[in-house]
């Protein structure tokens, strides 16, 4: 099939998709985008994690067809050009990055969450990052970077970044 | 995995004669389940009918007092819901309890209630399971047993359901609309899942092509005061060893209903109708509430790892109990 799909904001095409792909297959290996991980490929660990329509999923569950028309951001959104956008300069800043496997599928879902919640308790935190597996960090610096892009954006509304769209 | 035909229904007529008329096609919701279960191996649909775009989408209060979730609503937006929030919290709280934010944005109403055992052996294509291929054996039966069931299982499989959001539907008498290739019908949600006796591979009462649309919760206004309490391995994002649902009504001390449903123990949700039977029309207390739980449990048979189950289930539905008549006395 031909897969037409917004990514970031653009228009994207894939041809020759087979629709059982997942769409974190197509993004990764068809649209040049690798920034969303694939590790456990089964919905447990969350480093596929990327906004369809406007809220985040694990997109390695996600059939390829399932997609079409669809609107998607991935971690390549979070960024302005060079500019990072709030979330990701506090991860950088909290030292919330080992590896770093784990860490675009947490990016979107603390985007995702500090949109929606501008000042997250801890335990809304750790509930809202409870799909999100990190084998390294132990989680702590995690919450820390979370808190800190919280307090940055000031409470406002959201963390800076469109990927997740305009939201009503 | 097997290559397969995608098309995005547009209608429900052509959805249900899409799958009725191909023993190998499927319906598929957020494919949570369905997508996980092609990738391992357990099952090969020829033809996927994607039902998302169907207009089972919202949450409507009838004008009697019920209210009709629609099929496809997704499980975040329906646990957001302030008519669910409001009226069945129980419902609110087991579906917050389920899964992560990621796949509760995907998962379906329909798809939640359809989903398949998480029986390790079921999942694993290598070793032998009567529900995944009839006549192969049970491997759970003797192996490695915690999450399985207590009541009501069979000497061919001792799987339980998984769902949280199905147990708050049991306990609460929600209706679950069918449609298929002969019209409608309408199954109480507690007789949509069988256990499984000598057919194991058969989850539930529904026939290939039937299309669930919608679930209707009864107007059960004390439902207002009711509890989802799930216990498991970790605080967050991990199917329930035991879980309760509960909603009491009570006067002046005395319980003068009460619906309750069990999860974690059974291959079905489980309505603790002797429970509620102790229950109705008794004080509200201490040894009310363990006589309760005892008569429910009276029947259990336990597994080699998984007698804890009946303590656990005891001493949850008591503090359940105990939480929730406390509340309304107060
Ligand atoms: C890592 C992980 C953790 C999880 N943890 C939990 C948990 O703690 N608690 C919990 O309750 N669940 C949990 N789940 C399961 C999750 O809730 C289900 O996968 C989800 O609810 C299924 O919904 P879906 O729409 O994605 O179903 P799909 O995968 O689309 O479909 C599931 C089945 O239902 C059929 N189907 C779907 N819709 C209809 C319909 N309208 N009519 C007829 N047939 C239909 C499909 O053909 C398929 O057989 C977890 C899942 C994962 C992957
Ligand atoms: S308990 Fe049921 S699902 Fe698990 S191995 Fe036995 S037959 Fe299969
Ligand atoms: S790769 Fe998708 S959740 Fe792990
Ligand atoms: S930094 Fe390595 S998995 Fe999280």
């Amino acid at each position: 099939m031909r897969l037409n799909l917004t990514v970031n904001g653009r228009a994207m095409t894939a041809d020759d998709v087979w629709e059982g792909e997942s769409l974190l297959y197509v993004l990764r290996e068809r649209l040049g985008l690798p920034g969303s991980k694939n590790a456990c490929e089964q919905g447990e660990c969350g480093s596929c994690t990327v906004y369809l329509d406007r809220v985040p999923v694990c997109a390695c569950l996600v059939a390829a067809g399932q997609a079409q028309d669809r609107e998607v951001g991935t971690v390549e959104g979070l960024a302005d050009g060079e500019e990072l956008s709030t979330v990701q300069r506090a991860f950088i800043d909290e030292g919330a990055v080992q590896c770093g496997f784990c860490t675009p599928g947490l990016l979107v879902a603390a985007d995702d969450l500090i949109e929606r919640v501008p000042e997250p308790s801890d335990a809304e935190i750790r509930e809202a990052l409870a799909g999100n597996l990190c084998r390294c960090t132990g989680y702590e610096k995690i919450m820390a970077a979370v808190r800190t892009a919280a307090e940055r954006s000031g409470g406002t509304s959201g963390s800076g970044s469109s990927a997740g769209g305009d939201r009503t | 995995m097997k290559p397969f035909d995608y098309q995005r229904a547009t209608d429900a007529d052509s959805a249900i004669s899409l799958v009725s008329g191909d023993p190998e096609a499927r319906y598929i919701g957020g494919g949570t389940n369905l997508v996980d279960h092609m990738k391992l191996g357990i099952a090969e649909p020829g033809k996927l009918v994607d039902i998302t775009r169907l207009p089972y989408d919202s949450v409507e209060s009838l004008p009697d007092g019920r209210v009709r979730i629609g099929a496809t609503v997704r499980n975040s937006d329906l646990a957001a819901e302030p008519v669910i929030r409001q009226r069945y919290p129980v419902l609110a709280q087991a579906l917050l309890s389920g899964a992560s934010g990621q796949l509760r944005n995907l998962a379906t109403t329909g798809g939640n209630l359809l989903q398949r055992t998480r029986c390790s052996y079921f999942q694993d294509v290598t070793t032998p399971c009567n529900k995944r291929e009839p006549g192969s054996g049970c491997s759970a039966l003797e192996g490695w047993n915690r999450h399985h069931a207590v009541l009501g299982a069979s000497e061919r499989c001792v799987a339980t359901h998984p769902s949280d959001m199905a147990v708050a539907l049991a306990a609460l008498d929600a209706d679950v609309l069918v449609e298929g290739p002969d019209g409608q019908r309408t199954v109480p949600v507690t007789e949509l899942h069988r256990l499984p006796g000598d057919e194991p591979e058969r989850d539930t009462v529904l026939r290939h092509g039937e299309l669930v649309t919608a679930v209707e919760l009864p107007s059960l206004p004390f439902a207002s005061r009711s509890r989802y309490r799930k216990v498991r391995d970790r605080a967050s994002f991990a199917f329930a060893l035991v879980s309760v649902a509960a909603a009491v009504e009570l006067v002046e001390g005395t319980i003068t209903d009460v619906r309750i449903a069990l999860g974690g123990l059974a291959h079905k949700p489980w309505r603790a109708t002797e429970a509620e039977r102790v229950l109705r029309g008794a004080p509200a207390t201490e040894e009310t509430f363990r006589a309760a739980a005892d008569a429910e449990l009276a029947a259990a048979r336990t597994l080699r790892d998984n007698e804890f189950k009946v303590p656990m289930t005891r001493n949850t539905l008591a503090s359940v109990l105990r939480e929730l008549t406390r509340q309304e006395g107060s």
